[in-house]
């Protein structure tokens, strides 16, 4: 049944053929409706197997009891029988957003077959291993069968950026700040689209949380697939490799009153005098960005909840070194295995306001979870959630 | 009097039924309420029609890798469109149909036609054969 969906989506797509992948990452295991479940269910009656490694994505329940949600008891038995059947089919339980940072880092060059916006983003741009935007049903279908069909982004032709993003106007201690890169993916995002760009003009090499930050946002803005970086990501050591050495179709240079639009942009509420509640972490949080909530935090309690995403890979460092009861004791909920736009875990509170540093929940939230938005930094938003109101240019540690 | 030849991008069975012509592009997850098979977006101008039952054209797809886990669930729920007609294949839209004919549900047909031609087919009652033509008064 697998290779035959496989089949099946290659002939449609008119693919050459298929290729054998070295991995999967499956965005298949959040619950939707029964027939998800059904499906994964029929594929464990069958005996399959994956064939290669599968890590697995947020399901839509926090599997470790670190925090609650409110699905119905049908919904819920269902969305726990969904974890458990991809459980079986021999898949990972590492239930993150963030494979990557919980040691699935595919190599260079490598054919993979991810799913989840911001996996696919990051491991094309990033890792500079190659997979389409592989969505539900199939993914799983690409891990027993170990083959994927032969398309898109994983041809090298297919890779070549087309349009220049040039940062080199932009304020540049902004650009080194955390809350201007999912800004600049907002408007990546809308700008390209489906199209491959190369951003030029830093002065500096972006380490890898904000180029998560980025990734995400860009893909819940547009249908971003891969994105280079000219002289940090690893098919672009520069600009003209990136264009494998093709003129490009399209020059954008970015100004600050672009930007500063695309900051207007992720907020939905912005004459919010009080804040509900504060969430962070899509991407799940990495053990650094735990490091600096804690810094930030500074033993303080808050006044309204913070909502803290994370994959148990992190849970289990945080754990380890004592962390997580520091942590809880602020009053901040940690959230693993899940987030708060993919299952209902905010309190049900007609015109609520959440603020978030992340470019995603910035997007989904006001749809997905009936809050309205205000985006800030990670400063902007502990203070917010120890005060209890909105604060904005709130200094970094 | 229409009378046009489709190409059969998933076989299904015939169908006769009125033509949904969306007028902008579509997120099916977000987009479309899996349960009643109305479109739930409100910044969509066919927001609060129902999808089910329909020839559904459907000029562009945008949005969330998970439009087939949702048109899967409008096949197990008796809720899909009568037939799809699409502009081009979309592999993330239509392997909610693979896997509705591998799990045994009865699966609408799926077709390719140029979007120029959907506004005029809107509202039509329309009948599809399986070998992709399309007539209709």
């Amino acid at each position: 049944m697998a290779m035959r969906i496989v089949a099946e989506t290659a002939r449609l797509m008119g693919a050459g053929g298929l290729i054998p992948i070295e991995s999967a990452h499956i965005d298949g295991a959040l619950y939707h409706g029964d027939s998800g479940t059904l499906f994964a269910e029929r594929l464990v009656a069958g005996g399959a197997k994956t064939s290669v490694r599968a890590t697995l994505n947020v399901g839509a329940i926090d599997l470790t009891g670190c925090s609650r949600n409110r699905l119905p008891p049908h919904e819920l038995a269902m969305a726990r029988r969904m974890m458990i059947a991809y459980q079986r089919l021999g898949c990972e339980s590492t239930w993150t957003c963030a494979p990557y940072q919980a040691g699935h880092r595919p190599r260079l060059g490598s054919q993979v077959a991810w799913g989840e916006s911001n996996a696919v983003v990051f491991c094309n741009s990033v890792l500079g291993a190659r997979t389409n935007r592989y969505g539900d049903f199939l993914d799983i279908a690409c891990a027993i069968s170990g083959r994927a069909p032969d398309y898109g982004l994983h041809r090298t032709e297919n890779r070549r950026a087309t349009v220049v993003f040039d940062l080199s106007h932009v304020d540049r201690k902004f650009l080194s700040s955390d809350v201007a890169w999912p800004v600049l993916g907002n408007l990546y995002g809308r700008l390209i689209g489906d199209a491959i760009g190369v951003i030029t003009g830093l002065v500096f090499r972006p380490w890898e949380d904000i180029l998560k930050a980025f990734g995400a946002t860009a893909a819940s803005a547009g249908s971003v697939g891969l994105f280079h970086v000219a002289g940090a990501t690893p098919e672009a050591p520069d600009e003209a490799t990136a264009r494998h050495s093709v003129p490009a179709h399209e020059r954008i240079i970015v100004t600050n009153d672009m930007l500063l639009d695309a900051q207007r942009r992720l907020s939905t509420a912005d004459r919010a005098d009080r804040v509900d509640a504060v969430a962070i972490g899509s991407p799940h949080l990495s053990l650094e960005e735990f490091d600096n909530l804690r810094r930030l935090l500074a033993g303080r309690k808050l006044a309204v909840p913070l909502y803290a995403c994370t994959g148990r890979h992190v849970l289990r460092l945080l754990e380890r070194d004592g962390y997580r009861k520091e942590i809880e004791s602020s009053g901040v909920t940690i959230v693993a295995d899940t987030c708060i736009v993919v299952t209902p875990i905010l309190p049900e509170k007609p015109g609520a306001v959440l603020m978030t540093n992340s470019g995603k929940f910035a997007h989904y939230a006001p749809s997905n979870t009936g809050y309205s938005v205000l985006y800030g930094s990670m400063a902007d938003c502990v203070e917010s959630a120890v005060t209890g109101t909105p604060i904005f240019g709130a200094p970094t540690w | 009097m229409v009378n046009l030849q489709a190409e059969v991008l998933l076989a299904g069975p015939a169908a006769a039924a009125t033509a949904l012509a969306l007028t902008a592009p579509i997120s099916f997850w977000g987009g479309v309420d899996p349960k009643s098979g109305l479109i739930a977006d409100p910044r969509h101008p066919e927001n609060g029609e129902s999808i089910s039952g329909k020839v559904l054209f459907v000029p562009e797809t945008v949005g969330s890798s998970s439009a087939a886990a949702i048109l899967l669930e409008l096949v197990h729920g008796k809720r899909a469109p009568a037939a799809i007609v699409l502009h081009e294949p979309d592999a993330i839209l239509l392997l909610g149909l693979i896997v509705a004919k591998e799990m045994g549900f009865e699966t609408p047909i799926a077709l390719r036609l140029d979007r120029e031609r959907f506004p005029a087919l809107h509202g039509l009652a329309l009948q599809v054969s399986p070998d992709g033509l399309i007539r209709g008064t």
